[in-house]
């Protein structure tokens, strides 16, 4: 009974992590509308089961790298709602200081090397991370989240058979959400992404993206084997993005997706599956999910009163950071 | 301190020993580092072991990136590039990823990495694609850059570059690699941003970047025999600049020729030139003139190769010019 306590118990955090990513999420439209968020956001909706499935079976100090729809993997990594809204909103405790935003949210204390915004441009540097650890003996691994479009991706390619030579502690997780912006994978590969990750002499899995349980005994798996010296692994998780690429589809229809296939896909969402799941083993209650939900929300509105009550950079500390060691004019003003 | 003569590669490689003996978080990441054509890693791989010298498959793109992921991981990796041009296949991992890091993520990192380029600059028939002067490329994007030509500052400026907390390039002009010169044997760092007066004249300051600084010394030595007295001012450290040092120089002289190997437009030269222009106005009694390669890429012949860059003919032609503008 025990481990299988565990079990729920870890299943309810999953549940818990994957409904914050999700209300984290849907708030940033109407943030964006008020003009408290900047630009726009690529929403993780949907996909939340692969970034709290993979993160659930990582430590403190492994650490991971992300894409532009990065929040939902910054989430799951365990970075604060409020400082993550706050980064969104371009304050001073956001976590890069407001330099970075939506696309570049980072926090190297907790092991997430950062969103990115460019495609597969993390991987190399897990592999690089990965790379550290195996020459210092540390039992960490490395993990790179990208998705299907970064297939393609020179550099991603590149750093897949680095990881299979050197056989460092890296998994990579490929979320198919079926969609690069609006080009269907289909449409642009020609033979299975787990075949070609294993032609690199990777272990390579599909595993289906919308269980958080199925994601999570597949990372598990992973882990355990580049932690243990076994060298790097694949997985192939097939999922979905709810919403548009970015919130700048809201209202549009770019005609890349049939309604008819977002709608089988919503019905597949991975937090109501979870959560019916666990009532129905009878591992919670309908009374301690609703309570879940109240406190994911409850932390949701701290986190919000937190970012909004936070302070902008001052104007004149916009060229902080660029060096660790300044000179005169370096970095130079563009009027100076 | 004891000092012998090395060439400008062998002082480069001594710098590389003493630094990673020093200091176990530095690795070494290249290609052929085992077999280097040139010898700028010789005999690493024996006294560091594989773990620490890496060997690299072909791919430019990700060895950028596995040297950032390695530095965010808190190693310091040294990454040689064997030719200018292969900065390219990895452009977005140098200028997209590394130089933007740690200011996008707040300061929450630094990247104390080291590229070497080497080859940089015109030089014997390699033609179009083995020819590049880039390092207006990546000044563009903010990242230091340093361009040693004599073998003691080759050593003292790597050693500067390992031990800072960015990335720094040092480019090893092609025609400067095989020179030798005086090396003293014990590790020391020359600062960043610090040039050179490598000759004192009143007429003119010739600004000579990499390599043309060797010939155009022995053009000014020339002039010299004609009254013209040039000054020879040798940048080093691209980014950090000295601007101090610049301006003093062409303060003094009034003229300012700006030899450099990169391409004409948005060139370093370019940037060199709307500097005076913007702080030495008052004091200038000439334009400035830019000798730099033409806007093409180097043709492969001798006499169209040496056409497309800057020589001494070109530089004389400069210099009577500047002397004789009547404005």
């Amino acid at each position: 009974m025990a481990d299988n306590r565990a079990a729920i118990d870890r299943d309810i955090a999953m549940y818990r992590r994957m409904r914050l990513i999700r209300r984290f999420e849907e708030w940033q439209p109407a943030l964006i509308d008020a003009g408290e968020i900047i630009g726009h956001t690529h929403q993780y909706i949907g996909q939340e089961a692969v970034a709290v499935g993979v993160c659930q079976a990582l430590n403190a100090d492994d650490v991971v790298t992300s894409t532009h729809r990065g929040h939902g993997h910054v989430l799951a990594k365990g970075a604060d709602a409020g400082r993550s809204f706050a980064e969104l909103m371009g304050k001073e405790t956001g976590y890069n200081k407001g330099r970075g935003g939506s696309m570049h949210l980072a926090d190297l204390s907790l092991g997430i090397y950062g969103a990115n915004g460019i495609v597969g441009a993390g991987a190399p540097m897990a592999v690089g991370a990965a790379a550290t650890f195996q020459r210092r003996g540390e039992p960490r691994v490395a993990v790179a989240f990208f998705g299907d479009g970064a297939i393609n991706q020179g550099v991603l390619l590149e750093s897949l058979n680095l990881a299979a030579v050197w056989r460092v502690p890296v998994v990579f997780v490929c979320e198919n959400n079926q969609y690069a912006v609006t080009t269907a994978i289909r449409d642009v590969l020609a033979a299975p992404i787990v075949g070609r990750a294993a032609s690199f002499g990777l272990a390579a899995e599909a595993v289906d993206g919308m269980d958080a349980r199925a994601v999570h005994n597949a990372a598990e798996r992973a882990v355990a084997r580049a932690r243990a010296g076994g060298g790097a692994s694949f997985l192939e998780c097939a999922t979905y993005r709810f919403e548009g690429h970015f919130t700048a589809e809201r209202g549009k229809d770019f005609g890349y997706r049939p309604a008819d296939e977002v709608a089988a896909w919503r019905r597949r969402c991975p937090i109501v599956a979870l959560g019916d799941a666990l009532q129905g083993e009878g591992a919670w209650t309908a009374a301690e999910r609703a309570t879940a939900d109240a406190e994911v929300e409850a932390e949701i509105e701290r986190a919000l009163a937190f970012a909004r009550a936070s302070a902008y950079p001052p104007a004149d500390s916009a060229h902080d950071f660029m060096y660790a060691r300044s000179y005169p004019e370096t970095p130079a003003r563009g009027w100076e | 301190m004891a000092a012998r003569t090395l060439t400008l590669l062998q002082a480069m490689n001594e710098a590389f020993r003493q630094e990673m003996a020093r200091d176990p978080e530095i690795v070494y990441v290249g290609e052929d580092v085992r077999a280097p054509a040139r010898g700028e890693s010789a005999g690493l791989i024996d006294a560091f072991g594989p773990a620490r010298v890496i060997d690299m498959p072909i791919s430019e793109a990700a060895m950028a990136g596995v040297a950032t992921g390695a530095a965010m991981a808190g190693a310091r990796p040294i990454v040689a590039f064997q030719v200018t041009s292969l900065l390219f296949p990895a452009f977005d991992q140098l200028v997209n990823q590394a130089a933007k890091l740690p200011h996008m993520l707040g300061g929450q990192t630094h990247l104390p990495v080291t590229y070497i380029v080497l080859g940089s600059g015109a030089r014997d028939g390699r033609a179009g694609q083995h020819s590049d002067a880039p390092h207006a490329h990546l000044l563009h994007a903010g990242i230091k850059c340093v361009m040693p030509t004599t073998p003691h500052d080759a050593k003292g400026l790597t050693i500067a570059a390992i031990r800072e907390d960015d990335p720094v390039a040092v480019f090893v002009p092609a025609l400067a690699a095989g020179r030798q010169g005086p090396v003293p044997e014990d590790a020391y760092a020359l600062p960043l941003g610090r040039g050179a007066v490598r000759r004192p004249g009143r007429d003119v300051s010739v600004i000579a970047v990499g390599h043309h600084v060797h010939w155009v010394l022995a053009a000014a030595a020339e002039l010299a025999k004609t009254g013209i007295e040039l000054e020879v001012w040798e940048p080093l450290s691209l980014l950090p600049l000295d601007r101090e040092g610049l301006l003093a120089s062409v303060g003094r002289t009034g003229r300012a020729i700006i030899v450099d190997d990169g391409n004409r437009t948005c060139g370093f030269a370019g940037e060199l030139s709307a500097l005076l222009a913007e702080r030495c106005f008052g004091r200038l009694k000439a334009p400035i003139k830019r000798l730099t390669r033409s806007d093409i890429p180097i043709p492969y012949s001798r006499g169209i190769e040496q056409t497309a860059v800057p020589d001494a003919g070109k530089l004389k032609a400069a210099v009577e010019q500047v002397m004789q503008w009547r404005g």
